[in-house]
């Protein structure tokens, strides 16, 4: 066959070039409208799904919409607490505190506000709908003394009443009223619920649009009551799940600031001359621990009885893990290994600890003394998608277990998964497992209370603590612990309470606090709060 | 016909019924709903009071049988992480899943046909060999590989065009968003759409080429060449025409899955469509989402089915004889 095929393949020759020339010239003409320069463009992992602040108690979320919505105190980059809508407060008596509100703050919408908008928020924060229900204790009585004072007056003294409030956003009772917005948005809603897709707080940025899972573009907001720390006059957010394009789109200059950049991306962020990586100390401490409650694991070879009940086989574990490697090569150097079960930052003592030190011959000899010299089989319940590396920081452990002849089978699942089975929901179906915890309180009590104090087989207690490790002792001293009032005292009161639960129970095995890895432009200057909120209010752009 | 037609729309019903309760089933497998929907400090009290909220105490078969009767009547529910009516959600992202999937397929047959012709006339030139290696790769490189190459390539390196996103977009009539009207739109469209396409295409190619040898082997096309016909005309206005037909009723049916396996490539590129809705409701357990969008997807292959059984009624007589005989 030798007829002439020239013709078709020139025409195809033509075409590619005609249509490589015009793409070369779509892409000519648009790099010349090259991005306004204040404007601030950030991409992370998930979505921002609802704009109403009560509707998810989320790091994300929460830190992205407190760029929107104010509470009556918000936490500066040290995570110190300082007045915001109230511009200072007072305990009348341990049982009465009153806040002083500040004067001439707007809303978004150009209504002041005022005493009646604390109260509104009191209630909106207690419907059904709400995920930030703890934030308030539950019998506390907000009291209108005048229209710029507020008291709250409580039933039992609580010295950390206000931890959690600079996520108590106030809303205005009159928007909330006019669009039928006075509950906290829920999913079983019947109607279109106005607040998840708009939002009128009084914070240093206005939300313009809101496309669930797609965009929200935000503008500086000209009437804020502060001084702005940034100098953005709009910020655009996007989700970016796939963690390739998340990196690509920073490298390319797409967007100026992606969270979390993958471990194993991190040298090439670094090494592109217009990009860093902010890596810092997160507050999340990432933890082992194992079901100490049931006569007999649900998850392993050992019949009629619980070897984890006995201390000698709980710290042959701990020192089976070598915690130094884990930090260099699961997490390469990403993380900080820690003795205790709460962050550095929050806790004044936390240098006085020191982790038992790796010892697989101690940790074999451990497992013979409690009579199992030959080890045994047990489940490790481990996420995949919830923290940094999880799943590989579990397959290390079940190497390292492997030394001392315990037998891991790992189960390594998708969050949704993962939590379902360990949880009290899922009736705490675990016998040895990897968590993560932040103290929303960012201070001990709330790690022991939710952690490490005593619990009954529903969770009436500690809910979260999923082994269902038990010392009475230390319930005691971390409950006078909380009404201690001198911070000294007090302090010392919980590191007794971390000796008891840690080193001579041992019913933890603490891991590391992870690192935060913030890809950035290097035209983007922002402090960085340990507790990954992300606060664009503090970002300057040259 | 008619009573054809009446048949078909009734198995169609049942294969809707039937995928509707399986994938609500299979989804109460995914994981536990409630836990992505809170924060893991909610008490457990407020859980219980959430999931009952959202009927997901009651036994499967209610939930299911819940649903179908709602879906029925096009109600959806609420998706648990957007708290809005799932109706809405997929409808807002339709616009962007349809206009990549319509366009990919475009762009298959526009550069899949003369790919396929090129390598059927000059089957033994270096440049056949090459094209039927690059269609080989086409056909063999995942998706998401080949969207990741695409962007590092075209985005990072060359910086042509964006690595995600859909750029503007212009809103036509209430419902319909199009990025075809914006210059960021196109931009955006074309790596998305490449990537999509890449697939479809060497199919086609390969189709076409296939298609095309044997038609050229056939005796019309032998008593053209005896008559003399400039090869030109014999090429395109007789062996290409008749190599056309299964080209189209494929390409045709593979729309369907375009559409459905949007997906992949909507995830790379972080494309606001319909299967970026659909996979991250599946890692947050967004069952409402997820049975509706299983749903739609079964309702439009049903769909395309449908009209191609009706064309080829319409085409083929014998098949309506067969169908008379029943």
């Amino acid at each position: 066959m030798t007829f002439s095929w020239s013709r078709p393949i020139t025409k195809i020759r033509k075409l590619a070039l005609l249509s490589s020339l015009g793409v070369g010239l779509i892409a000519s003409t648009l790099a010349g409208e090259a991005a306004n320069a204040k404007t601030f463009r950030f991409a992370f992992q998930g979505e921002l799904k609802a704009v109403d602040i009560y509707a998810l108690k989320e790091s994300f979320s929460l830190g992205v919409l407190s760029n929107v919505y104010e509470g009556l105190v918000r936490r500066n980059a040290e995570m110190k607490l300082e007045p915001a809508l109230a511009e200072r407060w007072e305990t009348i008596d341990p049982l009465r505190w009153r806040f002083y509100l500040r004067k001439g703050v707007k809303f978004h919408n150009g209504e002041d506000f005022t005493a009646d908008d604390v109260l509104f928020s009191v209630d909106r924060i207690r419907t059904p709908g709400s995920d930030l229900k703890a934030n308030l204790p539950a019998d506390l009585v907000a009291v209108k003394v005048d229209d710029y004072t507020v008291d709250f007056v409580l039933k039992t003294p609580n010295p950390l009443l206000i931890a959690e409030w600079e996520t108590f956003s106030i809303f205005s009772r009159k928007w909330a009223v006019a669009n039928g917005a006075t509950e906290a948005t829920s999913a079983s809603a019947t109607t279109p619920p106005y607040a998840a897709l708009h939002a009128n707080g009084t914070g240093p940025f206005i939300i313009v649009s809101h496309e669930p899972g797609v965009k929200t573009v935000f503008k500086a907001n000209p009437n804020w009551w502060d001084k702005p720390k940034h100098n953005l006059d709009e910020v655009i957010f996007t989700p970016v799940t796939s963690s390739a394009t998340r990196v690509a789109a920073l490298l390319s200059g797409e967007v100026d600031w992606i969270d979390p950049v993958p471990v194993a991306d991190i040298p090439r962020v670094e090494s592109n001359p217009g990009t860093m990586v902010a890596a810092g100390p997160e507050l999340r401490t990432i933890y082992l621990s194992f079901d100490q409650m049931r006569p007999e694991l649900t998850g392993s070879n050992v019949k009629g009885k619980n070897p984890f009940k006995d201390v000698r086989v709980r710290k042959a574990f701990y020192q089976a893990i070598d915690v130094e490697t884990i930090k260099t090569k699961v997490m390469r150097n990403l993380a900080t290994p820690s003795p205790v079960m709460i962050a550095p930052a929050l806790f004044s003592k936390y240098n006085d600890f020191k982790r038992f030190p790796y010892d697989p011959e101690a940790s074999k000899k451990l497992l013979a003394e409690a009579g199992y010299p030959q080890g045994f089989e047990v489940t490790l319940d481990c996420p995949n998608d919830r923290y940094v590396n999880d799943e590989a920081i579990c397959q290390a452990v079940v190497g390292m277990l492997a030394r001392v002849g315990v037998k891991i089978n790992l189960l390594a699942q998708t969050k949704s998964k993962y939590f379902a089975k360990i949880l009290a929901s899922g009736g705490y179906d675990t016998s040895f497992y990897l968590l993560g915890w932040t103290p929303a309180t960012l201070e001990n009590y709330n790690v022991f209370s939710n952690l490490m104090m005593c619990r009954d087989e529903k969770g009436k207690g500690s809910p979260t603590n999923l082994g269902g490790y038990c010392n009475p002792k230390m319930d005691d001293l971390v409950n006078k612990a909380l009404v201690e009032p001198d911070p000294a005292k007090q302090e010392a009161m919980y590191a007794e309470a971390y000796k008891i639960a840690l080193f001579d129970d041992v019913g933890y095995i603490p891991l590391h606090q992870q690192a935060l890895a913030w890809g950035m432009s290097k035209k983007i200057k922002v402090p960085q709060r340990p507790d990954n909120y992300f606060i664009f209010a503090w970002v300057n752009k040259e | 016909m008619l009573a054809f037609i009446l048949r078909r729309l009734g198995s169609a019903a049942i294969v809707l019924i039937f995928v509707g309760v399986l994938a609500f089933i299979l989804f109460r497998y995914v994981g536990d709903p409630v836990n992505q929907m809170v924060g893991i400090d909610t008490s457990i009290a407020d859980r219980d009071r959430l999931r009952e909220s959202l009927g997901l105490n009651d036994s499967v078969i209610v939930q299911a049988l819940r649903f179908l009767g709602h879906a029925a009547m096009f109600d959806f529910g609420v998706s648990y992480q957007f708290k809005r009516p799932v109706a809405e959600l997929l409808i807002e992202r339709m616009p962007a899943t349809l206009e990549l999937s319509l366009i990919s397929a475009l762009l298959s047959l526009v550069i899949g046909i003369p790919m396929g012709v090129a390598s059927a006339l000059g089957k033994d030139r270096w440049y056949a060999k090459l094209l039927q290696a690059v269609s080989l790769a086409g056909i063999s490189l995942p998706t998401f590989l080949i969207g990741i190459l695409f962007i590092y390539l075209f985005s990072v390196t060359l910086r042509w065009f964006p690595s995600f996103g859909r750029g503007d977009t212009v809103k036509l009539g209430t419902y319909w968003t199009t990025g075809l009207l914006t210059s960021s739109g196109l931009r955006a469209l074309i790596l998305p759409a490449m990537t999509l396409a890449l697939f479809q295409m060497t199919l086609i190619m390969r189709l076409v080429r296939s298609e095309m040898l044997e038609v050229l082997r056939s005796d019309h096309i032998r008593f053209a060449r005896a008559r003399g016909l400039p090869a030109r005309s014999i090429n395109f206005r007789h062996a290409l025409k008749n190599s056309l037909v299964p080209v189209i009723t494929v390409a045709g049916l593979q729309l369907g899955s375009v559409i459905a396996f949007a997906t992949i490539t909507e995830t790379v590129f972080q494309w606001p469509g319909m299967g970026l809705l659909f996979l991250q409701s599946v890692q947050n357990v967004d069952v409402p989402i997820m049975a509706a969008y299983l749903l739609f997807v079964a309702a439009m292959f049903v769909a395309i089915n449908l009209v191609v059984d009706i064309l080829y009624l319409a085409v083929d007589p014998r098949l309506k004889t067969t169908s008379k005989a029943h």
